[in-house]
């Protein structure tokens, strides 16, 4: 061999020149490839949003099917009236609020600042919907999604999703059956606005009980399942005031 | 076979059964625990798997002989850790929905110990084509495993295949839960692949003596 690759020089060359190589094509990849990444993250934001007020090809029984990523744009143009940041009792309209990081608010609540919420309002059949953005913790990563309410503060439909749950288990809360749960669903305890829980042993497998502010749980998925409990009555805290202005009219 | 030889052939044939690394050199436990409660998820975490091993396999080889051999590790984690993202960014930007279902794994992949010790037991001395071989046969071998756990714990725990119900509703009570058969959730915890990966080493070595380790 011509070169001696145990010499400390050698080593410190060859570390230098891979992470250089390494670095740069990555770098090079990302900004290449980051205009249709985010792309497709705006797409799947609008779809969700469609999603949670029932705009979605979704069949009677079976998987969640999003409107495809080709018609969302216009879909979402067509059925989102309004784009809203809300602030306390106040909202002020907001072109493209739904790019709004809904993380990013939560940490500057958290810093004791005045956070920009996001709020959408959907009209389909002449009926409006009021979307609200959550963002949570699960067992291992971040959970989010969004929930759309009437203004009787019925749950219209929700939409969950997750980063790094287990598959199989708390993985499953972006599954039809779970999902599906929520609608119809109060958030009102009393008259008060509270949220939904997610429970172990309600007795009430099919959900047929709407009245009782409660899902069942996925089976092994319990701390998921208390991580979107939390999630939405902390976001639902958040819109409270002005969720009780729509409530009053 | 005419394409290879025998001794390649058995680069790929041996991990699949009395090689096997899972089952025989227990490497890849974590992950085979981990994500193997349904079947979907085993056999996007083979295919990646498969992948990143036989790609990872080459370049190490190709590499073999320039690398200094202090930092080796090193550099065997960096070519991995550059393929799952190179995979992943591709894969969010061509195929977003597949991006979100292999999100999860691309830690697990990462620090999965088949691949590491495939680095360092084959590719730093083969050639090529050779660690090539090797790759697939190992990825083979254990997505086999993966495949046979993911059926055996969606089957019993979810009454599910590839997330598609085949033993009737379970909360509706059709099909064979009208029976009173009721789903096993102790199969759709990690604990249960344990005790599936060691009934498979079981039946595995009781077909074949040789592969007892003396006590």
């Amino acid at each position: 061999m011509a070169m001696n690759t145990e010499k400390n020089s050698y080593t410190v060359i060859f570390a230098a020149v891979m992470v250089v190589i390494v670095g740069s094509l990555l770098a090079f990849l990302a900004s290449g490839l980051r205009p249709r990444i985010d792309e497709n993250e705006r797409f799947e934001k609008q779809q969700n949003i469609l999603y949670a007020m029932g705009v979605n090809q979704n069949e009677d029984e079976g998987s969640v099917n999003f409107i495809p990523t080709d018609i969302v744009e216009e879909e979402f143009a067509k059925y989102i009236k309004k784009q809203y940041v809300v602030l306390g009792t106040e909202t002020q309209e907001r072109e493209e609020a739904y790019l709004i990081d809904m993380k990013k608010q939560l940490n500057i609540i958290k810093n004791g600042d005045e956070a920009e919420l996001p709020l959408f309002i959907g009209e389909k059949d002449g009926k409006e919907y009021y979307i609200i953005p959550m963002y949570g913790k699960g067992l291992w990563d971040a959970i989010w999604g969004f929930i759309s309410l009437d203004k009787d503060m019925l749950v219209q439909g929700v939409v969950f999703d997750h980063k790094g749950e287990t598959p199989g288990l708390g993985a499953n809360i972006k599954l039809r059956y779970f999902m599906d749960d929520f609608t119809g669903e109060s958030v009102l305890d009393g008259s008060r606005i509270s949220g939904i829980s997610v429970v172990k042993g309600n007795n009430d497998p099919l959900n047929n009980n709407k009245e009782d502010n409660e899902v069942d749980a996925l089976a092994g998925a319990t701390i998921t399942g208390n991580g979107v409990t939390a999630m939405i009555k902390e976001t639902l805290k958040l819109y409270k005031p002005y969720l009780e202005t729509i409530r009053s009219n | 076979m005419a394409l290879l030889s025998k001794k390649d052939a058995n680069l790929i044939l041996d991990p699949l059964a009395d090689n096997n690394p899972i089952t025989i050199q227990v490497l890849g436990i974590c992950s085979a625990l981990a994500i193997t409660a349904e079947l979907k998820a085993s056999v996007v975490m083979a295919l990646s798997v498969l992948f990143v091993l036989g790609v990872g396999n080459v370049v190490i080889s190709l590499l073999r002989n320039v690398i200094p051999s202090k930092i080796r590790i090193i550099v065997q984690l960096i070519v991995v850790a550059t393929l799952v993202i190179v995979v992943d960014q591709v894969l969010k930007a061509f195929a977003y929905e597949l991006s979100k279902t292999l999100a999860v794994f691309v830690g697990l992949i990462i620090t999965n110990c088949i691949i590491m010790g495939r680095f360092e037991a084959f590719a730093l001395g083969n050639g090529p084509w050779k660690s090539f071989l090797d790759g697939i046969g190992n990825a083979l071998g254990y997505g086999v495993i993966l495949i046979i756990v993911g059926f055996f714990r969606e089957l019993l725990g979810s009454g599910t295949l590839f997330g598609i119900p085949v033993l009737g509703d379970p909360i509706r009570k059709t099909g064979l839960y009208a029976t009173g058969y009721e789903n096993n959730g102790f199969m759709i915890i990690p604990p249960a692949a344990l005790i599936v990966v060691g009934i498979i080493i079981w039946v595995q070595r009781s077909r074949n003596k040789a592969l007892i380790e003396e006590a």
